[in-house]
């Protein structure tokens, strides 16, 4: 399913809405970076991404996609279910027992679209790297996608992967960073500060570029145009600037909602900003 | 006893580095990474033979095991090369989550494994590696004994799916197995049928079983020695078999005493056939630098701790 801009905003809306049912229904997960990132994730997977929903592990001949950041997993469940790769209803089952919609993504309950565990953060560009090699020695042409949260790049590895990636000449990959500037404990600036991360990763051998993660239309074109860069000897780096709980406005901008799920009157609330476009779970 | 002997010595690193050689050959989507260990892991005949098929993964071991993974997606079967500490202990959760828990078809392959690395000390000595990756759920880990079972098993790995924790050594050590073996991943071999007591033994402390079982022979004594190669998924049947005709075992391991093969089959015997048992491994303790040999027999892993092991345990035999 492709759809244009108007209908992508459309549908964010309905995703977002999605979120909140979900973290609402099971009272635990993490609606706050879910938000922030829901316009990237509609726009990769309804826009930009040249994906099967019939899901083949090993994405041969696709674009395929790797969350970093797993804790954001309600924003992926619904834009995998609402594009097919598995029943909205199953949304319903997010963090409860016997179910595949697990807290954070794996692909131990073999729920389609899942390619890789996430959750202990820092890991997900390493794998997005051997993906993406994976597909240079298969001579398959389409792309790997990355998403990565700016608190997760304190993790070691993300510089591990970040150093080997563009001495690789790892061109096949667009990787994003979420740059909300907030973590569990408070906003990165004063946990431990990312610093100048277009510099850090320019240094690296990255083409870094910037986009305004909650800009529909700014997010597309910015996406397209990393993928106009591929194929040029470098990895490339979108620092995605989001705010997190986005489009609910008492969540806007504080890392409160990183890992709190509303309760009934938040979520109407919360509800009420957001229109219903494509049909609840 | 069965005699065995040899003609030559050489390293399990060097049969890692043939059967690597030979499962590229035979499958195109073999792939091989490193951590800056080339050399000592025996890698460069496959580099040579597939420049194209090898990746430079500098010292960046948890990048490694990552990049591993992906490479799975997409069909290829990575073989990463580092020490057998660099290979687990410092990429144990990288291990966990993106390679047993996503159950990706990644090959661990760890060389320098325990006190036979010798002179470089504990800091390199991991003596904790087959408890770390047998605790993982999925896991496959195999321990071979000598140049023709390490390269048999690295050929037959490349044709299983699944993560598998292949653990070799640095010294040379004689050959005495068969160069045309077929290697069964989880099949206990019978290196000798005996019937006073069991020694199951693994890695480098299959030789020095052999060499326990000619002494013991001289004194009347008839061990029975199977070669547990595959730790996990252990061959329950080869040992209750074996437990229960002898009636007491031995374990040896170049291993802590805890979390090793010992422990497995110690759980395996108390829930099934409980079985006097003693255990030939380090004593819950860090190494130290020294010669490989001087090492082992300071630790209590030469053939004379089987010896003393075997005497001690059929004291106990009911």
């Amino acid at each position: 399913m492709t759809l244009n801009n108007n209908d992508l905003k459309r549908m964010a809306s309905q995703v977002r809405r999605d979120i909140l049912r979900m973290v609402y229904e099971c009272q635990s997960g993490h609606p706050g970076g879910s938000l922030g990132c829901t316009d990237y994730f509609v726009a990769l997977y309804f826009k930009i991404m040249k994906h099967d929903p019939s899901f083949n592990m090993d994405g041969k001949g696709e674009d395929i996609f790797f969350l970093s950041n797993g804790h954001i997993s309600p924003v992926f469940y619904s834009v995998l279910a609402r594009s097919g790769y598995f029943d909205i209803a199953e949304l319903k089952t997010f963090r409860k027992i016997n179910s595949r919609v697990q807290g954070h993504p794996t692909t131990h309950e073999g729920l389609p679209g899942i390619r890789i565990a996430s959750g202990s953060l820092g890991q997900g560009m390493s794998v997005a790297i051997g993906a993406a090699l994976a597909k240079k020695m298969n001579k398959d042409h389409s792309l790997v996608f990355s998403l990565h949260g700016d608190g997760e790049l304190q993790e070691g590895q993300n510089w591990e992967a970040a150093m080997f990636a563009p001495f690789n000449k790892v061109d096949n990959l667009i990787s994003a960073v979420d740059v909300n500037g907030q973590q569990i404990d408070g906003p990165t600036d004063k946990v431990l500060g990312l610093l100048d991360l277009h510099e850090k990763f320019s240094a690296f051998g990255w083409d870094v570029m910037h986009a305004d993660g909650n800009d529909m239309d700014g997010i597309v074109d910015a996406i397209e145009e990393a993928k106009s860069r591929t194929g040029k000897g470098k990895p490339v780096m979108i620092l995605m600037k989001t705010e997190m709980g986005k489009g609910v406005d008492f969540m806007e901008g504080s890392h409160k909602w990183h890992g709190v799920a509303p309760n009934t009157q938040q979520l109407e609330e919360a509800l009420s900003q957001l229109e219903e476009t494509y049909g609840d779970f | 006893m069965k005699k065995y002997t040899y003609t030559e010595k050489k390293d399990t690193r060097s049969g890692f580095g043939a059967g690597l050689l030979a499962a590229g050959k035979k499958n195109p989507e073999v792939v091989a990474l490193c951590a800056d260990l080339v050399g000592s892991l025996k890698m460069q005949d496959f580099i040579n033979e597939f420049p194209d098929r090898f990746i430079q993964m500098g010292i960046a071991e948890a990048n490694m095991i990552g990049v591993a993974a992906g490479l799975t997606i997409g069909g290829k079967i990575p073989f990463t090369g580092t020490f057998a500490n660099f290979s687990t202990g410092r990429v144990y959760d990288q291990i966990r989550q993106s390679v047993a828990y996503s159950d990706k078809n990644v090959k661990i392959c760890a060389s320098h494994a325990g006190l036979t690395l010798g002179e470089d000390g504990a800091t390199h000595q991991i003596l904790e590696d087959i408890g770390l990756m047998k605790m993982l759920p999925g896991m496959t880990v195999i321990n071979p004994c000598d140049y023709n079972q390490t390269k048999a098993a690295t050929e037959a790995i490349a044709e299983f799916h699944g993560p598998v924790y292949l653990r070799f050594g640095r010294p040379v050590v004689p050959i005495f197995t068969d160069p045309d073996q077929k290697f069964e991943i989880g099949k206990a071999w019978m290196v000798n049928e005996g019937t006073d007591v069991s020694i199951f033994a693994t890695g480098h402390l299959v030789w020095e079983a052999i060499l326990a079982g000619e002494k013991l022979a001289e004194e009347g004594i008839d061990v029975e020695i199977i070669n547990i190669h595959t730790i996990k998924p252990l061959d329950e049947e080869a040992v209750l078999k074996s437990a229960r005709k002898t009636g007491c075992v031995v374990t040896c391991e170049e291993h802590n005493r805890y979390g090793g093969l010992g422990e497995s089959i110690a759980q395996l015997l108390s829930t099934n056939t409980p079985t006097p048992m003693e255990f030939v491994a380090v004593n819950d303790t860090f190494g130290e630098s020294g010669k490989p040999e001087e090492l082992m027999k300071k630790y209590g892993l030469d053939s004379s701790n089987i010896v003393e092991a075997v005497k001690k345990v059929m004291k106990r035999k009911k």
